[in-house]
């Protein structure tokens, strides 16, 4: 299948082209020309940016404001973003880190897309060139996205945690990913939670029993047995050459369970 | 089909083509250039085959489209051997037998030399971890990664 790629300075004009049939955005390849290579002719005409806002990293005041075309492996290695580097580094292996983007990981569906479990439980803002929206509003409707996702921002975490199962060490496809943001009040007890799961659905999702279940306990096992109980709650499961929906639902309470008491 | 002009350093010498535009860099350096030393393994970005240093950095070029690579330098496996003298990790996959069918051998080659330019004296772990994207069906891997330390310890036996 031949491409007919289209390149652009700015976003608007990518923007632009992209109203044309046939055409998707590519950022680092990962997705779109793997989709190509395997034979999906929806895409004819790739349109990218080479807009430098795109690729910067801007760290200040408590707030992280991401680029969309930055690469996995920008944010694993960089300086001020230490506790993300866990999940940056959740994804492939060191070339797909070296192309795959923060844009792209928004759209990755399951088993893939770690990074974008752990954008859901910082509650991230997806900006376009129409302004910001939500994460959690932005997953829900990506299928139909047609805007140039331009970059992520968030509120730096206190306690942020993640944790990717697979069967392969140390590079291999998710069983499952998890990832938490805490906030304890001064007795310990967990004053606010946001909870985000990986493959326990087709995209990202939140588990919001689980949260609710942990406001007001501690992080011991008979603290967080209520939210572990609730966590498969809304959950649909995917099952793929990796585990089945069965598998994942089984397991999701356990390792929800080491991570929060980690 | 559109015919896009690319031009690039590939192991040192310039390369300059028309190539039909969305053709990936896989194709255009075995296809147009006649360089095969990365492999089509996959194409889909999972099993390294493929790998080549764009600028310094491991990418996948069987996921690269060939023009985004204007005025890039890029490194295969291929530009290694200097005057038919083997580099020292082409040496030590030869020496502790790292290869058995070849074929994830150059993809192996490319991880393991990023490794080593960025970090010379590798642990076993950072070693797995460089070679965590490449599959390797033959050899059950022990044999690679000896392969890089050793190429890592003849390296600074002669930098000493």
């Amino acid at each position: 299948m031949a491409l007919a790629l289209q390149t652009f300075a700015t976003v608007k004009d990518a923007n632009a082209a992209l109203k044309s049939a046939g055409t998707r955005y590519l950022g680092g390849g990962t997705l779109v020309v793997r989709a190509a290579n395997e034979g999906d002719v929806s895409v004819s005409s790739p349109v990218r940016s080479t807009d430098p806002a795109l690729s910067a990293i801007e760290v200040g005041g408590g707030k992280v404001r991401i680029g969309a075309s930055v690469t996995m492996a920008e944010i694993a290695r960089h300086p001020e973003l230490g506790p993300l580097a866990k999940a940056a580094r959740a994804v492939g292996g060191p070339a797909i880190r070296n192309m795959a983007t923060v844009g792209g990981n928004l759209f990755a569906p399951a088993p893939y897309g770690d990074f974008a479990v752990a954008l859901l439980a910082l509650d991230a803002a997806v900006g376009t060139d129409n302004g910001e929206m939500p994460i959690e509003t932005f997953l829900v409707g990506r299928d139909d996205s047609r805007a140039i996702v331009t970059s992520v921002s968030f509120t730096k975490p206190d306690n942020f945690r993640f944790l990717k199962v697979s069967r392969v060490k140390p590079k291999g496809v998710s069983v499952l990913s998890i990832a938490v943001v805490l906030e304890q009040a001064g007795d310990g007890t967990v004053s606010s939670a946001r909870i985000a799961l990986g493959c326990m659905a087709d995209r990202p999702m939140r588990a919001k029993a689980a949260e609710k279940a942990l406001l007001g306990r501690t992080l011991d096992p008979d603290g967080i047995a209520p939210a572990l109980a609730a966590a498969s709650e809304g959950t649909a499961p995917i099952t793929d050459p990796i585990a089945s929906a069965w598998y994942r639902a089984e397991v999701l309470p356990v390792h929800l369970g080491r991570l929060l008491l980690g | 089909m559109t015919k896009v002009p690319v031009q690039f350093t590939l192991n040192g010498s310039e390369k300059a083509e028309f190539i039909d535009s969305g053709t990936t860099l896989l194709n255009a350096l075995r296809d147009k250039i006649g360089d095969t030393s990365p492999k089509g393994g996959c194409h889909q970005g999972t099993c390294g085959a493929c790998s080549v240093i764009i600028d310094g950095e491991l990418r996948l070029s069987c996921l690269t489209l060939a023009e985004t690579c204007n005025g890039a330098t890029i490194t295969t496996t291929s530009g290694l051997a200097e005057g038919g003298v083997l580099h020292p990790l082409q040496r030590a996959f030869l020496d502790t037998f790292a290869t058995q069918c070849g074929f994830c051998t150059p993809g192996m080659i490319m991880a393991a030399k990023v490794l080593l330019d960025h970090t010379p004296n590798p642990s076993r772990e950072d070693v797995v971890e460089a070679l965590s994207g490449n599959i390797c069906r033959c050899t059950g891997y022990e044999p690679i990664i000896q392969a890089v330390l050793s190429a890592a310890r003849a390296n600074s036996q002669n930098a000493a």
